[in-house]
């Protein structure tokens, strides 16, 4: 760990530095393909990553006036974040790169996103949850309008700018509010007050703007009408990234605000989440049974795991936190390998996102096709694959909060999602190909897509040394 | 004190009028003026608050710089007033009840016995001699730097936002490039065609499709 004033912030400040050397050295770059501002990204993602791996806290630490937290929390959602940004940009790589979408800034826009999110994931204020949360934003609406001349994909910028602006409204109105009564912006200070304030409407009616803010981000229903247009405008690697690295960044908004700042309201937003929760599984598992496009599917199937996710924290003990935390590493994985997967068929310059166009994989590329299959089984959540623990730790964590009706909707509406997750590997595998010719991605894309199948595979064989580290994020 | 009440009140009776025809004026230009008052109007409301640092500010900057560059950016785009307008009248209603009920909400939690006078006392005035800018300057270095920074990061990446979605690429000039004009080879350009030679009888029957390129070069 590097010491001094500023060492906790080390990685966080490499990675700002990396960006500008970046910035600099991708505007007097002449090179068509950005091999080295994509290099150097991925260089600056590692770097930041070990710095971050290396700086294990000895102890929680509030920092910098309050503004800035050190624990195992933080420690271990940057490392994800990490890990899935890396992951996105290896399979972002082959898709921009036969596309008009190739530009430095993809990659510099991506970092920015990933500094937000260490920045969001690490706050203990509302301030710098706010900014963090804003320049990890900023730079998703900025990702997505990048294919110009694609009007799905600024149709979904839009989107996605307009419903991301109303949902900050509501999270700054509700912080706002919060500021108001305790005339504190740090998260101990803001939850000391609220346990001892007579004035709890007024808590609550702050808890019900960062509910819908909050809501609005995740994109659990009712407030998940942009998801799913948003995921398939969105270019493919930039859907990648925005079902990955953004949800674990909103675990860590969730728990800070709700279990941190707002731990004497419990009850209220238990409520409150529980609505969210069982109306997303539903919802998200009913309508991706009558996709036809795989992307939009997978869009319908995020917002079913958010539901999923949402269970832990509404246990509301260290127990479900744990779950939760295990939930949403282990989904922004999977997510980052199906969308990945989508990648895969059109990597050669036209968009093959239809589940038709998956037909007959299997005798095509056997191996690849296998290692989707994985990723859908996991995220169908059947053993052994990863997704399994994570639905299981959830949903038995709900149970022991004795929330058994939860539990039950989420069991039932797990195997009704098994339809359409099924169904994609049935037509990989037993319908026939449109044509013969084997498949032959470019070599990273291969790279990910088996880093993340064989992961989803091995994390569903050895899933106690994650789930150790996820408890040990709250138990202290 | 009641002067200052009165120009309270007469503040932020103007605020809302020009906030309300910010979004009701038909005219966008009109709109931005209109957004330019009620900024305008905050900066008195900020200064009675003894925020005179920000008061001014929120002049020199948003008034004098945003605001001017935003009337610019709206003068030059022709926005079609009739589509906007497509759907009002049938949301109307449906809005009116949304928002009255929100009001309703709001005015019943957030009544005055909460943000009162008597919960939330005025904070004791300063003499002459305070310096707003000093203290927030004292704070905004030292307590508040890492989320200052941050603020920052957050313009950076706007600009790099921005001119990534507009940036359309160097402008290709069409002008010569006597370089390339001299390493001309007649391979280049000259491309010779073998072919049989065609009778003029035999040419009419049939107009079989030839490629247009291959005589003419």
């Amino acid at each position: 760990m590097i010491g001094g004033f500023l060492g906790p912030l080390a990685a966080e400040i490499f990675l700002l530095v990396a960006i500008c050397v970046i910035l600099i050295q991708d505007a007097f770059s002449y090179d068509q393909e950005r091999e080295w501002t994509y290099r150097l990204s991925q260089l600056a993602l590692l770097i930041s990553g070990i710095l971050v791996a290396t700086g294990m806290p000895a102890n929680d630490q509030v920092l910098y006036g309050g503004h800035y937290r050190v624990d195992t929390l933080a420690l271990l959602l940057k490392l994800g974040i990490i890990v899935v940004s890396m992951l996105a940009l290896t399979f972002a790589r082959p898709y921009i790169l036969t596309r008009r979408i190739l530009r430095g800034e993809y990659f510099l826009l991506v970092l920015f996103a990933v500094l937000g999110a260490m920045v969001m994931v690490a706050g203990n204020s509302l301030l710098t949850l706010y900014l963090g949360l804003e320049l990890m934003s900023l730079s998703l609406y900025a990702l997505v309008a990048m294919q110009r001349g694609n009007r799905q994909s600024a149709e979904a910028a839009v989107k996605y700018f307009v419903m991301g602006a109303l949902a900050s409204g509501f999270l700054l109105y509700g912080m706002s509010i919060l500021y108001g009564v305790t005339g504190s912006l740090i998260i101990q200070q803001v939850a000391q007050i609220g346990l001892a304030s007579e004035q709890q409407l007024l808590f609550q009616l702050g808890l019900v703007f960062l509910v819908s803010g909050l809501a609005f981000k995740v994109g659990a229903v009712p407030f998940q009408m942009w998801l799913p247009d948003v995921y398939q405008g969105a270019p493919s690697g930039v859907t990648a990234f925005i079902s990955s690295a953004p949800k674990i960044a909103a675990y860590g908004l969730i728990i800070r605000l709700l279990s941190d700042a707002l731990q004497p309201f419990a009850a209220d937003w238990q409520q409150l989440l529980s609505l969210l929760a069982v109306l997303s599984i539903a919802v998200g598992n009913v309508v991706a049974i009558a996709q036809t496009s795989l992307k939009r599917m997978l869009a319908y199937s995020a917002i079913a795991h958010v539901g999923y996710f949402l269970l832990g924290i509404i246990a509301g003990d260290s127990q479900g936190f744990a779950a939760s935390m295990f939930y949403i590493l282990v989904y922004a994985f999977m997510s980052v390998g199906a969308f990945g997967a989508v990648i895969y068929l059109s990597f050669e310059g036209e968009e093959r996102e239809q589940i038709e166009d998956f037909r007959g994989l299997a005798s095509r590329n056997l191996w690849q096709a296998t290692l989707i299959a994985f990723l859908m089984l996991s995220l169908a959540g059947l053993p052994p694959f990863a997704g399994f623990w994570a639905k299981f730790e959830v949903i038995r964590a709900v149970a022991l909060a004795d929330q058994i009706w939860l539990a039950i909707v989420a069991v039932i509406f797990s195997i009704v999602g098994l339809f359409y997750y099924l169904r994609l590997i049935k037509v990989m595998f037993f319908d026939e190909p449109e044509q013969a010719a084997t498949v032959k991605a470019p070599r990273g894309l291969r790279f990910a897509l088996g880093a993340c199948g064989l992961g989803v595979f091995f994390l569903g064989i050895f899933p106690g040394m994650l789930l150790e580290y996820c408890l040990q994020a709250f138990n202290g | 004190m009641p002067v200052e009440k009165l120009i309270f009140y007469a503040f932020a009776a103007l605020m809302l009028f020009a906030a309300v025809r910010v979004i009701s004026v038909r005219n966008s230009v009109q709109a931005v003026l209109f957004l330019v008052l009620t900024f305008f109007c905050a900066a008195v409301l900020w200064m009675l608050a003894e925020a005179e640092f920000l008061a001014i500010t929120l002049v020199l900057v948003y008034v004098g710089a945003v605001m001017v560059l935003f009337l610019f950016v709206v003068m030059m785009l022709d926005v079609d007033y009739a589509a906007m307008r497509e759907g009002f009248a049938r949301l109307l209603p449906f809005g009116i009840i949304v928002s009255l009920m929100f009001f309703g909400v709001l005015f019943y939690i957030l009544r005055d016995r909460f943000f009162g006078p008597e919960n939330l006392p005025p904070p004791p005035p300063h003499g002459a001699d305070y310096s707003n800018v000093e203290a927030l300057g004292e704070v905004l270095y030292t307590e508040y730097f890492y989320p200052f920074e941050i603020a920052a990061v957050l313009l950076l990446v706007a600009m790099v936002a921005a001119i990534s979605l507009t940036f359309r690429g160097r402008q290709q000039r069409k002008g010569q490039q006597v370089s390339r004009q001299l390493q001309a080879q007649k391979s280049d350009r000259l491309k010779i065609v073998t072919m049989a030679s065609e009778s003029p009888r035999k040419a009419t029957p049939e107009p079989a499709p030839t490629d247009p390129e291959e005589g003419q070069s």
